[in-house]
């Protein structure tokens, strides 16, 4: 018989190298290198290492599965006995045992995958649209006042947004457009409630946001329709939807994508109500020191016309002459006192004139002599409660009193 | 100064309110004006901080719905 000739024959294989060919053959096919399949955990057990093992098994058969440490990380879920899972990777020989096994790189809880690869693919068919690009972002307002919110009327998201806008912008006009954030209608009324926040309001910014929740809830955010309304958005928009971990397709096509709603309204809020008390504080400031400088100028300026007139008063002239009046009439010259008076008299009428010169100018922009017993006053210390002055303005004078000394 | 009367004070918005006050503190600082003109400058900025400073105290977040295509106040839950 033919077979016995193979019988004859010394042994062609160890047992390392007939594993070693199994586990090449397993390697050059395509179809075991990139794996989906289907099946619910049993046997999980992680050690210290880090590294997850666990079989999958279905009503007929079981398979050994392994991930590492490195892939757990990134697990987005707790894998337990009993759970419905499906899991993505390569099919390999554990040799040491013997063992094919399932080296697995992804892990979802069961019917996740399906949308998982509707996401990706998704994502590359809008991608390569550059519906992503980042020279597609706008930059967002750093002080809001018009901002507009997609969500649930009903939901944590909108309590949160709502509560941190109040704290850190109360000056802010808030306007929601409710929506169902899942279910069959929420892809719909999500583009709907982006139009018309953009067209009745034209908000500054907006934000997108919804709790967290599982894959399946959040979908309607990884929905075509949706991902092209936030891009075509005309205001700005900020996406925080679900946790921190979650990424759907609004995320990248979004103004800025913030982890949560309230980091979203945190985003839209830049400078805050404390920022705006501050500069208020500081230009209160700044005006009354502008005036005190301004009067500070201004008395300068005061001081140094009074001096002028002083020393151009023709008063000592006058006086001088009158003297010399005095004197002549004394001695009965009264046609050279005649003479004199009328210089006098002209005399007198020029310091008029002179005096109204001058301090006209001052007077004609609000400045006002004030003086006391004829001396002008300049200074605090020249007055006391209750003195009487006399105060000069452009059109004439009048009488006051000090009221206070402080 | 504008040609046209200034808005009263109590009709400013805060953005409007802060930004007159900027122009006022400019317009001192910068010395043009006649002492007259100034001290009103300055009592109408005392009277916008004033106005600044009150409505970031009374400030409350106003909240409105979209319902169609008009506007509603909203009532938080």
């Amino acid at each position: 018989m033919e077979q016995l000739a193979l019988f004859d024959a010394a042994p062609r294989w160890t047992v390392s190298k007939l594993t070693r060919h199994l586990r090449q053959l397993m390697e050059a096919d395509p179809e075991l290198q990139g794996v989906w399949v289907q099946g619910e955990i049993s046997n999980l057990s992680r050690p210290a290492s880090g590294h997850i093992y666990f079989t999958l098994k279905d009503p007929g058969a079981a398979l050994r599965c392994v991930m590492w440490k490195s892939e757990a990380a990134r697990l987005r879920f707790a894998p337990q006995d009993g759970m419905a899972v499906e899991a993505h990777g390569s099919i390999g020989i554990y040799e040491v045992s013997g063992q094919y096994q399932l080296y697995t790189d992804s892990l979802l809880p069961m019917g996740e995958g399906a949308l998982y690869q509707e996401f990706l693919r998704l994502k590359a068919l809008l991608e390569a649209e550059g519906l992503f690009d980042p020279d597609r972002k706008r930059p967002i307002p750093a002080s809001a006042r018009r901002i507009g919110i997609v969500t649930s009327p009903t939901g944590a998201a909108l309590r949160d947004i709502l509560n941190t806008l109040r704290r850190r912008m109360p000056l802010a006009e808030v306007t929601l457009a409710p929506t169902p954030v899942q279910g069959e209608e929420a892809p719909a009324t999500l583009v709907r409630a982006l139009q018309s926040l953009n067209q009745v309001v034209a908000p500054e910014v907006i934000l997108l946001a919804r709790g967290g929740g599982s894959i399946e809830d959040l979908w309607a955010f990884n929905d075509e329709r949706v991902v092209r309304a936030v891009s075509g958005s005309h205001a700005p928009v900020i996406t925080g939807v679900g946790h921190e971990t979650d990424i759907t397709l609004v995320d990248f096509a979004a103004d800025l994508r913030a982890p949560t709603p309230t980091a979203a309204a945190e985003l839209a809020t830049a400078i805050t109500v404390l920022d705006l008390r501050q500069a208020l504080i500081e230009m209160a400031q700044i005006l009354e020191g502008s005036m005190r400088a301004l009067f500070e100028r201004q008395r300068t300026l005061l001081e140094g016309f009074q001096s002028s007139l002083r020393f151009y008063s023709p008063l000592r002239a006058v006086q001088t002459e009158r003297q010399r009046v005095d004197e002549l009439s004394r001695r009965g010259n009264a046609g050279q006192a005649h003479r004199l008076e009328m210089t006098r008299v002209r005399s007198v009428g020029l310091e008029n004139r002179l005096a109204a010169l001058s301090p006209l100018a001052v007077l004609q922009r609000g400045y006002a002599v004030v003086t006391k017993n004829k001396q002008v006053v300049v200074s605090r210390v020249q007055v006391q409660d209750g003195d009487a002055l006399r105060v000069r303005v452009r059109d004439g004078e009048f009488d006051a009193r000090v009221a206070g000394d402080g | 100064m504008a040609k046209n009367e200034p808005k009263p004070i109590e009709a400013l918005t805060y953005e409007e309110a802060f930004a007159e006050l900027e122009r006022i503190v400019a317009a001192l600082e910068s010395g043009e004006h006649p002492l007259e003109e100034s001290m009103s400058l300055f009592e109408r900025g005392q009277a916008l901080t004033k106005r600044c400073a009150e409505l970031l105290d009374k400030a409350e977040l106003r909240v409105q719905a979209l319902v169609g295509e008009s506007l509603a106040d909203f009532k938080e839950e």
